[in-house]
């Protein structure tokens, strides 16, 4: 197949990241989803994001992929290898792709200028002319010659390679399956002259069996388990692809997606769903959850459960659509006017964004409370190779009146949990108005000091005795200095924690998934022991800090990393961190 | 054809024991009174109806009904409704609102719920004023009512709700008059009936801010000419009227909205093949 010359020492790695940089509609997210999709079947865990401008079509894209033979759930800081189907707005996110100082960049070179900020490292540099190559195959695309000078340098099977294609670009017919066969065997062979190769410690087992899913996929896929059968939707980026995946999916359950006029609408279809008994949601990112919180605060005094996911973007206003941040914390904990105590949660991976959104459909639907779950832009559009996830048993089971000859029904009785059984229309005898005026126990408006007094505290009540179990974060490890955070951050914390104690430093990891109510019995009891707590999180104001701070006292020395996105708080960083404490 | 199913309810069958809270003289007493009568004419269990509305006089109508309620947050009454309906198609949907719960705050869902054409009633109780906040104009109000937020008048065309409905796609667009119960109920009746989304506008005075509307009772009458299914022949005669037609004044023959059903049946679990290696 190819020649292979030579190859730098120890140069099986642990990981590998790669880029595949191209003009918009060149075709470089396709390559990355092929390499992933070819690299898992192998049995390499992966991830891949994506980063794209702000246009449409003919601005940059890169594909960026990390692989390794243990699960991956964040980036590298620097990149191993950059492919380039063309230059021509690459410098627009050079930043975010630095080769490393032993890297290599491939690209056409008349394909644009190679941006500084990609070589700076003094990273080799090769030309591949992928365009005048892909002239020479009938229909050939400059894409598939990039997939294949890729998949060479990794050293993935070409037959594998050849069945995802094929299956990939099955409805664009036979001539482009085999255009496309003929431009990435050019590119392997291309490869194959290329005195460098990138190899990662081969894997135990393929990958059968194992998940090739997104956030956003994963988000969905937990609604439905949870029971979710109604959504209504307003398209935002990051977060659509949720709901264009439920759209098909709702409807073959018997459910429906509407698509509203707005998110004041979308969210109050969902809202008048679940008064009718159907389990709902709403799925937004950071403007489209401004435009629905006076009705959140409706769900909650009206006590009709709903689920929202935010899928973060970078903020305040319109912000940064296409990238990840964690400053959505304050507005969906706090944004509510009066006292209106929800659910917040957040996944602590690709993966776990499945878990987290059943568990959240539970916890809204037992508590008939609305649930904002909080994924964000980096979770949502990632696609991980992940083991498969496990089966739980967490579901919509909403406590419903039954009929009673004997006593008025009380919509809002004052319970001993707070949960008062609802009335679904439909049932005779169970009439009443759900209301967002403070209202008696049997719904009627009151301006009553007691009326009010009792139903604030039975709200409260709902969800701060709820049973959450050890649900509420992932606690990993034990020493003295804890890295604390939440939500996406967690697997660049979980990665740190591993580097750190391979250099002899034992950490534990807190990452909360439950961030409203805040457990602060278990996590002072996490926490306990702990001389330093290193604060980790994605938003310039601290919101994840001044959230723990204002409610609970956090042992020992505290400092915190917060910074604002779009690049992402890695690994390195915290372990940057970590070191520079201790020394 | 069957014969009807014999009466079971009684309009008074559809009323609360709770006192409402508008003023002596309201309009909205005898919308209430119209609905109540409709229903029963409907013959539909309170339980099988949902009345939904925003903030506003109007809307706290949910409460004094027998019905289920959902008072809910201002100009998203529509919203809660589509969602309801689509959700729950078994029951009788009336969404009830004001003109300015209605045109103002929420005049994007009615463009919207014209549109989308789902199968309930939207009852618009029009007083041409916000009255639960004193006295304010609202989108129907004439241009030069004077008013302490807008001295000497807004100087703003008022909304045509009527042919903003043709325009936008209702599927039913009528006017009635609050002096007029029975009427008012028949219309109702009809709107219930008929398929998609119906818009009845109610001119129900506000005696208490605009005294001006007692008058109303000795200005409207019955529209001249019978209903048109021709929206753009409707909307001329509707622009053209003297504002105090009554009657029905569109039907149109559109398809209500549906659910998309999907053709394959998904179970959960196999949703997960979608993902496995």
């Amino acid at each position: 197949m190819t020649s292979r010359g030579h190859t730098f020492a120890g140069d099986e790695r642990d990981s590998i990241s790669l880029a595949i940089v191209g003009s918009g509609g060149a075709g470089a997210l396709t390559v990355g989803a092929l390499l992933l999709d070819v690299a898992a079947r192998a049995g390499w865990y992966g991830l891949m994001t994506r980063s794209v401008g702000p246009q449409i079509r003919g601005g940059e894209a890169a594909a960026l992929l990390r692989l390794a033979a243990v699960p991956v759930e964040c980036m590298a800081a620097s990149f191993d290898l950059i492919i380039a189907i063309d230059w021509r707005n690459a410098g627009r996110f050079a930043a975010e792709m630095p080769l490393s100082r032993d890297g290599l960049a491939v690209g056409d070179p008349r394909g644009g200028e190679v941006p500084e900020a990609i070589m700076a490292s003094g990273a080799e540099r090769i030309d591949i002319p992928m365009k005048d190559m892909a002239k020479n195959i009938p229909d050939g695309r400059p894409n598939m010659i990039a997939l294949g000078i890729a998949a060479g340098l990794l050293g993935l099977p070409q037959a594998a390679l050849f069945e995802v294609m094929e299956k990939r670009l099955a409805d664009k017919g036979k001539g482009a399956v085999a255009a496309s066969r003929t431009a990435i065997e050019a590119g392997f062979s291309e490869a194959g002259t290329i005195k460098r190769t990138f190899r990662l410690a081969a894997p135990d087992r393929d990958g059968a069996g194992r998940w090739l899913i997104t956030g956003n996929e994963a988000t969905g896929l937990g609604a439905v388990r949870g029971g979710i059968r109604f959504a209504a939707a307003y398209p935002i980026t990051p977060a659509t692809e949720i709901l264009e995946w439920l759209a098909p999916v709702l409807s073959g359950l018997g459910g429906a997606l509407v698509q509203a006029e707005d998110e004041l609408g979308s969210v109050n279809m969902a809202i008048g769903a679940s008064f009718g008994g159907k389990p709902a949601l709403t799925a937004t990112s950071g403007p489209g959850l401004a435009l629905m919180i006076e009705s959140l605060g409706l769900a909650t005094a009206a006590e009709v459960p709903i689920l929202i996911i935010d899928v973060m973007r970078g903020g305040p206003s319109t912000g940064i659509p296409t990238k990840s941040e964690q400053s959505d914390l304050n507005i969906a904990v706090y944004g509510c006017h009066g006292d209106a105590p929800h659910i917040v949660v957040a996944p602590l991976s690709v993966g776990d964004c499945l878990f987290t959104t059943q568990w959240a459909v539970h916890l809204a639907e037992a508590t008939q409370t609305p649930a904002i779950v909080l994924s964000d832009q980096f979770l949502g559009q990632a696609r991980a190779v992940i083991d498969r996830p496990a089966d739980v048993a967490f579901l919509a089971t909403r406590r419903v009146a039954e009929r009673s000859s004997e006593n008025a029904y009380c919509r809002y009785a004052v319970t001993a949990d707070g949960v008062s059984p609802m009335a679904l229309p439909g049932m005779a005898g169970g009439q009443y108005t759900a209301d967002g005026l403070t209202h008696n126990s049997a719904g009627l408006p009151s301006s009553q000091a007691h009326d009010h007094h009792d139903q604030l505290a039975k709200r409260r009540r709902k969800i701060e005795g709820f049973a959450y179990g050890h649900h509420w974060a992932n606690i990993e490890g034990d020493g003295d200095v804890a890295l604390l955070t939440w939500g996406s951050l967690t697997g660049a914390a979980r990665e740190a924690q591993r580097q750190l104690a391979a250099q002899g430093i034992a950490t534990r990891l807190v990452a909360l998934r439950l961030l409203s109510p805040l457990q602060t019995e278990a996590l002072a009891e996490a926490l306990t022991g702990a001389e330093r707590v290193l604060v980790i999180e994605q938003s310039e104001g601290a919101q994840f800090h001044r959230h723990l701070r204002a409610q609970c006292d956090l042992p020992g020395e505290v400092r915190r990393l917060s910074r604002a996105g779009p690049r992402l708080i890695g690994p390195e960083e915290i372990c940057a961190a970590v070191r520079q404490w201790r020394s | 054809m069957a014969s009807p199913e014999p009466p079971r309810f009684k309009p008074a069958d559809y009323k609360s024991a709770t006192k409402p809270v508008w003023c002596p003289g309201c309009g909205d007493f005898h919308v209430l009174m119209s609905v109540t009568r409709a229903l029963a004419e409907l013959n539909v269990a309170p339980e099988q109806v949902a009345v939904i509305s925003g903030i506003g006089c109007s809307s706290r109508i949910p409460a004094y009904t027998s019905c289920y309620g959902f008072h809910g947050v201002h100009g998203r009454s529509l919203a809660l409704g589509a969602g309801l309906k689509v959700a729950r198609p078994d029951l009788t949907v009336l969404v009830m609102s004001g003109d300015g719960d209605g045109f103002s705050i929420g005049g994007n869902h009615f463009l919207h719920a014209c549109r989308r054409n789902i199968d309930m009633t939207y009852i618009v109780m029009d007083n041409r004023v916000y009255g639960m906040t004193k006295g304010q104009p609202s989108p129907t109000t004439e241009p030069d009512w004077d008013s302490a937020l807008s001295p000497g008048g807004t100087g703003l065309r008022p909304f045509h709700p009527l042919v903003i409905a043709l325009a936008s796609g209702a599927n039913f667009v009528a006017r009635a008059f609050s002096g007029l119960p029975n009427e008012t109920a028949a219309i109702m009746v009809e709107a219930v009936r008929h398929p998609g989304f119906s818009f009845v506008e109610i001119l129900s005075p506000c005696v208490t801010f605009r005294p001006d509307e007692h008058d109303w009772k000795g200005l409207v009458h019955a529209a001249p000419v019978a209903a048109t299914d021709d929206p753009a022949r409707a909307a001329r005669r509707i622009m053209t009227d003297d504002g105090f037609n009554l009657g029905v004044l569109y039907r149109g023959d559109r398809r209500p909205y549906e659910a998309p059903a999907s053709s394959a049946i998904v179970d959960v679990e196999a949703l997960d093949r979608e993902f496995e290696l």
